[in-house]
Parts: structure tokens; sequence; C-alpha cells
């Protein structure tokens, strides 16, 4: 993809908005609808996920060019990224507790929960499979965090509301917040006929 | 024959009881993304009978010899090694199938429930039981994705499997094929599910009152 502004634009718009993780690519969904339940948690879990995702897009980049490539590895990558994004967030964690203790107080129970989230390792193995350089992966790691963000927040402030009304008794809990994920799906279809440049 | 009814009840735990995506809601990415056809939900569900069959094996195998303390480190080390066995075997016998679910293949490694089988079972029994366990686990999923499947197929395409189920006057609701298909879907049979459940509980207890209701007047009686 060509580096320039228009072209980072595009980047990030089409994986905020048009294919954004959770509605169109279903990637991070049991975080989704696990950790939805009030807006303030919804954007610490954003929060951590947009982090985890950025730094994990250029390690696992560097990785996968510096390492697995010139040794002709590349089918231990799913292992290799895993590893990756166990360990560092393992070591954020670490990080964090020692130098930001405010910070790993509001992140600290949402990053163990990051390892096993999709959307990270579906991140940074898109990098590869779309052929990203560094500065592209980077950029698009970040902007699927945003979107997954932004996902989140709605769907939380949405359910915030939700605790009011008064659906049939079978569709209490799960089912009604699946079909309002449906409907906001739905409404996220609409930027997929947008065209850029 | 009291093994043999422990697996049996395995089996029903596992597809029924506590199906994995319609009960305890897990693997809900891949139950949402690869339900597109019956086709796709049915080789996505295989693939995970076969990887939770193999890290189940392996995890129970090695269970005394994993330190408790890198234990989770250790079970996806062992689960992404078949997840990345699966994934070229695939590629390499079945590149059309490979095609259609893509990303989803090597993210089998993330998914929640065979990570929460390796911990809840595989770590703490036998072997031959944890595989069962994975096999009857794996199935339930396979049995919740390939219905998943059929009702989105049927609706959104008319067919199931590829084979016309309806006639040229059915127009498909595509809808139901896209993304928000999937979720709706989703959560009508959840809500089914549970609307079942509830009946079930109350004809249970309806029951058990019957019992106590007999036996008390039986005791009168006497």
């Amino acid at each position: 993809m060509e580096m320039t502004l228009s072209g980072i634009l595009l980047l990030v718009v089409s994986a905020v908005f048009i294919d954004n993780f959770i509605f169109s690519k279903f990637l991070g969904c049991c975080p989704f609808l696990g950790v939805s339940k009030n807006p303030s948690t919804a954007f610490g879990m954003g929060c951590a996920v947009i982090f985890v995702m950025t730094l994990s897009s250029a390690v696992t980049y560097c990785v996968y060019t510096f390492v697995l490539v010139p040794f002709e590895l590349e089918y231990l990558k799913t292992i290799a990224f895993i590893l990756i994004i166990a360990a560092l967030v393992q070591m954020i964690e670490f990080f964090l507790k020692s130098k930001v203790p405010a910070l790993y107080e509001s992140l600290g129970i949402y990053l163990p929960l990051i390892t096993t989230n999709c959307a990270v390792l579906g991140a940074a193995l898109l990098n590869i499979q779309n052929g990203y350089d560094f500065i592209t992966s980077v950029i698009f790691g970040c902007a699927s965090g945003v979107g997954f963000t932004m996902a989140i927040l709605i769907f939380a402030g949405v359910r915030a509301r939700m605790q009011f009304s008064n659906p049939p008794p079978s569709f209490k809990g799960t089912p009604i917040a699946l079909i309002t994920a449906g409907l906001i799906a739905m409404a996220f279809m609409g930027f997929s006929g947008m065209s850029i440049g | 024959m009291k093994k043999e009814s422990g697996f049996l009840a395995q089996f029903k735990d596992g597809i029924i009881t506590n199906n994995p995506v319609f009960v305890q809601l897990l693997g809900t990415c891949p139950s949402l993304a690869t339900t597109t056809n019956a086709t796709n939900a049915l080789g996505m569900g295989l693939s995970v009978v076969l990887v939770l069959m193999c890290s189940n094996f392996f995890i129970s195998l090695l269970r005394k010899y994993i330190p408790s303390q890198i234990r989770i480190a250790s079970y996806i080390v062992i689960i992404s090694g078949f997840v990345s066995a699966l994934e070229l075997l695939i590629k390499a016998y079945l590149p059309s199938l490979s095609n259609s679910l893509g990303l989803f293949i090597p993210l089998i490694v993330v998914n929640c429930i065979i990570l929460a089988r390796a911990e809840a079972f595989a770590s703490k029994n036998k072997v031959l039981p944890s595989v069962i366990d994975g096999l009857s686990m794996g199935l339930g999923f396979t049995f919740a994705l390939v219905i998943l499947g059929s009702i989105r197929e049927i609706i959104g395409a008319g067919t199931v499997f590829g084979i016309q189920v309806f006639g040229s006057w059915y127009e498909p609701a595509v809808l139901f094929i896209m993304p928000p298909g999937a979720f709706i879907t989703l959560g009508i049979v959840i809500a089914l599910v549970q609307k079942l459940q509830a009946r079930r509980k109350k004809y249970v207890e309806e029951q058990e009152y019957e019992k106590r209701r007999l036996e008390r007047e039986a005791g009168i009686w006497k």
C-alpha cells in the first residue's frame, strides 16, 4: 500500500468502520459479549486492547520478517505469534504494576483476558496475510483496536439502557444482547458501501 | 457396564445439556463467523473436534509434568502445535475449505472451548475420559455450528449443504448470510434453548412436587 496520507487515512477508516473487527470480521466476540455490561469497564478493556494490539502488531511483524522468514519457518507463525502475545501481555502487566500503578489498577484485570482475545492474534495474522509493511502494520493494529473499542463502547451504552427494558423471559440476558448486536451490525453495514479516494 | 454409561453421560453432557455454544456460550467468534453455510460450519466443527481430542489427549498425558504456574502457556503451546499441523493439512488436502475458513483455522488456538476443556477437564482426568470429553464437546460444538449454518443457509440462500430446498419462487433473505444475520440467528437459537431449559426445569420441579405429594398421601393412609 502506498504510504501517503490518504493511504493511511483509508486504512484507518476501513479498519475502524468498514471492516470493523467485531461487526464484520467477528474477531473478539468473547470479550465483546462478556465485558460490555457497563460503559466504564468496556472502555478499560478497549484501551487495554488498543495498547496490546499496537505493540503486538509491531513485535510480531519484526519477528516474522527478521526471524521466521530468514530461517524459512513461516509455518510456525501461529505458535510464534501466540507466544509473543502471551509474553507481551505478561511483560506489560509487570511493567505497569511497578511503574504506572494507577494505570495498572484500571487496566490490570483486563490484561490476562487479552491473551485469548482472538482480535489480537487475528490482527497479527492479517498483517502478514495482507503483506503490510512495518508502519502500515502498526497503524492497522492501532486502528483495529480503536474499532474494537468503539464497537464495545456503543454496545455497552445500549446494554446499559437495556437493563431497564423488559424482554420476554427466554430472551433475557445473552439472546437479546446478541440480537441488539445484530441490529448494530446492520447499521455498520451502511459503511460498507462507502468508497474513499 | 458402568463405564459405558459414564461415557454416554459424557456425550449427552457435551452435545445437549452443556452444549459449548448454546449453553456455555464459549467460542462465539467461530460460531458467528464460519456459519455462513452448513458446509463451512461442518468443516470448522470437525477441525475443532480433531484439535480438541489431540490437545486433551496430550494435556491429560502430561498433566503430572506441567508445573501449575506455567500451565496456561504450556496448554497454548500444545494447542497451537496441533492447530498449525491441521492448518497445513487442510491447506494441502482441502484448499477450498481453507479458502472459505481463512483466518479462523489458525484462530482455533484462541478458541475458548479448547482452553476451557484443557483447564477444566484434561488437566484433572485420565487420558481416556479426556479424549472422550474432547470428542463429545467437539461434537457438541459441531452440532451447534451445523444448526446455525443450516438455518442461515436455508433462509439466506435457500439451500442446505449446497442442495436446493425451495423452488425457484423462493427469494432468499441475503441478510442472514451477512454479519447481522449471524448475531440474530444465534440470539434466537439461544433464546429457544433457554425456553426449553426453563420448561424442563419446571417439568422436573412439578414431578418432584407430585412425587412428594403422593408420598405424603401414602403416609396419611398408612
